[in-house]
């Protein structure tokens, strides 16, 4: 039983990740047409629309089309590609994904945790329902998405002016900023205390091996362990120049609509 | 001399200890655990958040549908048993309290869902903007009440197992000693789909 117990956990790991396994396409730029329903001019219009609104605020808006929502709900999936892509930067969460299957004939405009208070719920309900919901109805995915995104930006850079001091920084970023810097404090310290210890023990003539071989095990130990932390602490995964998500996160805000 | 190499011989065990420590996991355990707490109270946030709409859209129900009593009682009835249970951070090794807080929060799912099913009846408050509104509030609400059970299941889980598998089990066994499994939510009916909102 006992030696079972952690084959067992490890199996349930296993089984929970692949429940999760949705397949997602990968953010190739601020227009990702899975599905193929937009019309090439509109993509172009789009990639341009999106990238002044992040220049301007630094919000990441993502327009994203998919062929199959591969089962689950669009909620579900719109999270999942959400936290995948890591829309909006790390610190104000502040990426927008407007999602659509037409397979499922599903929409939703997923909101990052930083911008909930300016763009609501209520307010995404609004924009899917007025400006989306209706041209996707004629068949007119490329008009619906522009009046969206239209939309959605008319909301976000509305109020430019007061949206800074609402975007909330969750708390646990608080610990993360001390620890940056403290990871590459701290072997500094150590380094120095070392220093110390060997710099009064210099006289000693017993002491010098004990110095030399100090330096040459320990110093680099220390370093690379610590400082592999510190890189992984900021890296980020990027796509070699091109346009990347910036580690934002959300909690399920916004809203879903049908046609 | 000793004594300059017994102090030499301190700070390479303090240098040692530090980073074996935390290299085979001893701040493991601690961390999800604190991940797991936190996750606990985003959820019980979200619940909140709903607690918070209900007065506002009983209000609005009431002025178009007031005949409907019963549903609107059973609505603020599940409501006030649903906020007054509390789980503490502390607490959440306790499969009953999870489930009493759960059980009462389905209640009110199930009630909620009770009252837009029969608001369809209505043209006038279905038309109504402020009802719209809270509609979609309330639908926004649920599904981050579902994203933050999922994390939370999730932290559990994380948790759960570094207790059991190698090289966490090490600390567990011994340093963290009196740290118990938390308890997942169980899956019960009604509790994980949303109230039904048809435009």
């Amino acid at each position: 039983m006992r030696t079972q117990a952690p084959i067992l956990a490890a199996l349930v790991l296993c089984l929970a990740s692949l429940a999760f396994a949705l397949d997602f396409p990968p953010l190739t730029g601020r227009v990702v047409d899975q599905a193929n329903i937009m019309t090439a001019q509109s993509r172009t219009d789009l990639e341009a629309k999106l990238k002044e609104l992040e220049d301007k605020s630094g919000i990441q808006l993502v327009v994203a089309t998919v062929k199959s929502l591969q089962g689950g709900d669009v909620e579900t999936y719109a999270n999942g590609l959400f936290r995948y892509w890591k829309l909006g930067e790390a610190k104000k969460n502040n990426g927008v994904l407007l999602l659509i299957a037409p397979a499922e004939h599903k929409v939703r405009i997923e909101v990052g945790y930083g911008l909930e208070g300016t763009l609501t719920d209520a307010l995404s309900s609004v924009i899917i329902s007025s400006a989306i919901v209706p041209r996707f109805k004629t068949g007119d995915f490329s008009g619906g998405i522009e009046r969206g995104v239209d939309g959605i930006v008319g909301v976000l850079s509305g109020d430019t002016a007061d949206w800074q001091p609402r975007v909330h920084v969750r708390s646990d970023d608080d610990s993360s900023v001390i620890n940056d810097l403290l990871v590459p404090l701290f072997p500094m310290l150590i380094f120095f205390l070392i220093w110390y210890l060997m710099g009064s023990a210099t006289g000693a003539g017993s002491a010098r091996a004990v110095r030399q071989g100090g330096r040459t095990v320990f110093i680099p130990y220390g370093g690379s362990t610590w400082g592999s932390g510190w890189g992984g602490g900021i890296g980020r995964g990027g796509f070699g120049g091109g346009f990347s998500g910036g580690g934002g996160w959300s909690g399920g805000g916004g809203a879903s609509g049908s046609w | 001399m000793p004594n300059v190499m017994s102090r030499i011989l301190f700070a390479l065990t303090i240098i040692g200890l530090s980073v074996s420590l935390s290299g085979c996991g001893y701040n493991t355990i601690p961390t999800l655990q604190e991940q797991a707490k936190a996750r606990w109270s985003d959820v019980q946030n979200q619940y909140q958040r709903r607690a918070d709409l209900i007065p506002n859209l009983v209000s609005t129900v009431q002025g178009y549908a007031a005949q409907e009593k019963n549903v609107l009682t059973a609505v603020v009835e599940a409501r006030a048993k649903a906020t007054q249970i509390k789980v503490d951070a502390s607490d959440l090794t306790d499969p009953d309290k999870i489930k009493a807080f759960q059980d009462a929060q389905a209640q009110l799912t199930g009630a909620l869902g009770r009252l837009l099913a029969v608001s369809e009846n209505y043209p006038e408050l279905k038309s109504n903007a402020n009802f719209l509104a809270l509609q979609s509030q309330l639908e926004g609400t649920e599904n981050r009440i579902s994203v933050a059970r999922r994390d939370y299941i999730d932290a559990v889980r994380a948790f759960n197992t570094a207790l059991r598998t190698f090289p966490t089990i090490v600390w567990a066994k011994t340093a963290f000693a009196g740290e118990k499994p938390m308890a997942e939510f169980t899956a019960t009916t009604g509790a994980e789909t949303p109230p039904q909102v048809k435009f």
